[in-house]
């Protein structure tokens, strides 16, 4: 197996399962208090915050627009650096350069800093079909890697993961350990993980992480963490590989700085995130430390596909999570639910990009379009309407389903005969309001099961406004 | 009687929900536009906005039906609907919808400009600040998604809610998270649905209100199908009716008098 399984078909059992699991559904209650109380709190923190996300916008607006021609001058100057740029133009591609590398670094055992792209890829998979073993340093990816699971959030991949499941599995793995140590308080756990890695930093040939973005004009790769674990694996092993999707490119080191003032305060509500890392080239004759190869794996993956196109904007995304954080289906099912490694809103624009919207249709469809998710991505992503979007491809290309399409075109064959429309639903909704005259609601009834299922049908009044309001007219 | 008033000219877009459903809901708009004013009419030719298609990816068929309403309703002052759904489709969606057709793109952001949820209407474009109306009891208020992220509408209701005789409002938790309608989504994931449907009345609970208010039926419909099988005792009303005074007739899912619920 070298990519996550995908089981966004199944959508709809996924989300069951996850509404009847107790400690997800606890998790999702914290992501829901904690994450969206401390954006709100940096947002109003910061007067010029909205004038900030226009800005960002723009910023990566003009990006899309010349993409080609900052590839080519981040590609000169990593060069420059003594650095080499990789292109891969689908996932099976970066997997082979990324082993390449390994191969020929003689790599056994690599670290990773946090990485999304390595798990669109499925890098860790793929690695390890190859006799080179993937140690992810990031607590939470560290905690999924050994669940042999995908993320559940883009910012918190461990987020659906308790205490108690992060000790079991500690204990599962870290069998040379005194089985009768106390790990009941995270500070335990969390020592216990920076040991355990502290010796896998020290031993890796290669260090793998993403980059939040890859600076052009310098030729530079940033990420920015919380742990610091992205620092020590890009700066322990001897070769430093990023891999990272072309629309991580930025201009200018002060657009990357403007952009950074709207992402930490977007994700986590932090002013900045603890750690930010410059890394450019590898180590130079005098640097104190640093990697003697550096390469840059330039992701494609369907990115360039996306450009021109209405799904442009996804492509500002600077995978900040806000959407998913404020979005009341994600609170209700959590990230697996979505099926692939992307979840919430970004996931259900760019999800059917990527595996396909035959495979990923539910997602764009199971938004109620709250606009929430609009209403606080940092980059002003029009998530809703990109996911119409999806919706009207599927209709076209008749993928919807036949009922709903049969009660669209049945809606719409009326909606556009006003007098016919006027007659029907006067003899409808007369024998409705009759039915439901009794007790003003149905708690069943045939063809809205959908409904009915969970909770009542209020019973209309029974007459129509414009009958009524045709009666006052001749009245008159 | 016949419309009456010496304000604009206001075409009243009832909205196909409340037409069906509610006509109440209706005649509380009426009343309200007429009070402040206006003469209201509604064009006959009226059915849906052509949101339900618009957002299940038929164009073709969301196009159609909004050219009906761009039809119907362009002779007038102001479009005016109870619904912050209704009118934000036609003031935030119809320029998108034709923006690739010269000859409906003008007349579709013609109607877009004049077009008003109503509580906003009577606030913001007339400058009602206070209404004629009693209701006693304590109520509270959640904002429906297109009305407060399409419209900006938050504000209005409340202060217009402030000024009715007898009422005291309560604050509702959470007031501005999604109640789990979303249209068709409610029957298409009626599980998901019912999860964020449950949290909203649970937050209806916490208010300690007893009767709560929306100015969107289709939510409303979602929030009291909830709460009546719940058991819950909580009345669910829009909120054009407790302003126009007009709250006396049975709640929505509410018995006329002594009946009981159709299995
Ligand atoms: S879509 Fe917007 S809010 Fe969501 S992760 Fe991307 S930048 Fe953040």
């Amino acid at each position: 197996m070298t990519a996550h399984v995908i089981t966004s078909p199944r959508f709809k059992e996924n989300a069951h399962e996850a509404m009847l699991s107790p400690p997800l559904q606890k998790a999702m209650g914290n992501v829901e208090r904690n994450f969206i109380e401390r954006r709100a709190q940096a947002a109003a923190n910061l007067p010029e915050f909205e004038a900030l996300r226009d800005a960002a916008r723009d910023i990566k607006t003009h990006t899309l627009k010349h993409l080609d021609l900052y590839l080519e001058a981040y590609e000169r100057k990593v060069t420059e650096a003594g650095g080499h740029v990789h292109w891969a133009a689908d996932a099976d591609a970066a997997n082979k350069i990324v082993l390449d590398i390994c191969r020929k670094a003689g790599a056994r055992t690599v670290t990773k800093g946090k990485s999304m792209i390595s798990e669109e890829i499925g890098l860790n998979g793929f690695l390890e079909a190859n006799g080179v073993t993937p140690v992810e340093t990031d607590l939470g990816e560290y905690i999924i890697q050994l669940r042999g699971e995908a993320p559940s959030h883009i910012i918190a991949p461990a987020v659906h993961v308790n205490k108690e499941e992060v000790e079991a599995e500690f204990r599962r793995v870290h069998t040379h350990l005194d089985p009768k140590r106390d790990l009941s308080e995270p500070t335990s756990l969390l020592a216990e993980a920076r040991g355990e890695l502290r010796q896998k930093f020290l031993a890796a040939d290669v260090g793998i992480t993403g980059a939040n973005f890859l600076i052009a004009e310098t030729g530079t790769s940033v990420i920015v963490t919380n742990e610091g674990n992205g620092d020590l694996t890009q700066i322990l092993p001897r070769v430093h590989v990023v891999i990272a999707s072309l629309e991580k490119i930025t201009p200018t080191l002060e657009d990357a700085s403007q952009i950074l003032r709207v992402l930490a305060r977007s994700a986590t509500g932090q002013e900045m995130s603890v750690y930010t890392t410059f890394s450019t080239g590898p180590r130079r004759p005098g640097d104190p430390d640093g990697p003697e190869e550096y390469h840059v794996v330039l992701l494609d993956n369907g990115r360039s596909a996306m450009l021109g196109t209405e799904f442009e904007d996804m492509l500002r995304c600077i995978r900040c999570g806000a959407c998913m954080n404020h979005c009341p289906v994600y609170h209700a099912i959590g990230g697996h639910a979505y099926g692939w490694v992307y979840p919430g809103p970004m996931g259900a624009v760019l999800t059917p990009t990527l595996i396909g919207v035959e495979k990923g249709g539910h997602l764009p469809n199971a938004s109620t379009f709250c606009g929430r998710c609009e209403s606080v991505c940092p980059m002003r992503i029009p998530l809703p309407k990109l996911m119409r979007h999806w919706r009207e491809r599927e209709f076209e290309r008749h993928l919807t389903p036949p009922t709903a399409r049969w009660s669209l075109k049945t809606w719409a064959f009326f909606a556009t005969r006003p007098r016919l429309y006027r007659l029907a639903t006067r003899v409808a909704m007369g024998t409705l309001g009759m039915l439901g005259r009794g007790s003003g609601r149905f708690r069943s009834l045939p063809l809205a099961s959908g409904w009915t299922k969970y909770r009542d049908m209020p019973a209309p009044q029974g007459s129509t406004f414009q009958a009524e309001w045709a009666k006052r007219r001749r009245a008159a | 009687m016949t419309p009456t008033g010496t304000g604009p000219r206001v075409a009243l877009f009832v909205t196909c929900l409340v037409d069906l459903y509610r006509p109440t809901v209706g005649w509380a708009a009426v009343k309200l536009l007429e009070d402040a004013g206006c003469t209201v009419e509604v064009p006959a030719a009226q059915t849906c906005c052509g949101q339900p298609a618009y957002n299940s990816g038929d164009k073709a068929d969301a196009k159609a039906i909004a050219e009906g309403v761009i039809r119907a309703f362009e002779g007038y002052d102001f479009v005016v609907a109870p619904s912050g759904s209704c009118a934000g489709m036609i003031k935030a969606h119809y320029g998108e919808l034709f923006q690739d057709d010269p000859n409906w793109s003008p007349r579709a952001d013609a109607l877009s400009a004049k077009t008003f949820e109503l509580v906003s209407f009577l606030t913001d474009v007339l400058g009602v600040s206070a209404v004629d109306a009693r209701h006693s009891g304590t109520v509270t208020y959640h904002d429906s998604c297109s009305g407060l992220r399409e419209l900006g509408i938050k504000a209005q209701p409340r202060a217009l809610l402030a000024t009715v005789d007898g009422l005291s409002l309560r604050d509702l938790p959470d007031a501005e998270v999604c109640c789990g309608f979303g249209g068709t989504f409610c029957v298409k994931y009626g599980e998901i649905s019912d999860k964020i449907v449950s949290k909203k009345t649970a937050n209806v609970a916490l208010s300690g209100a007893d009767t709560l208010l929306a100015g969107d039926l289709g939510c409303l419909l979602n929030m009291a199908g909830k709460l009546k099988r719940q058991g819950s005792a909580v009345e669910v009303r829009h909120v054009a009716e407790v302003l126009a005074g007009m709250a006396d007739g049975p709640a929505i899912g509410e018995a006329r008098k002594g009946g009981k619920t159709v299995a």
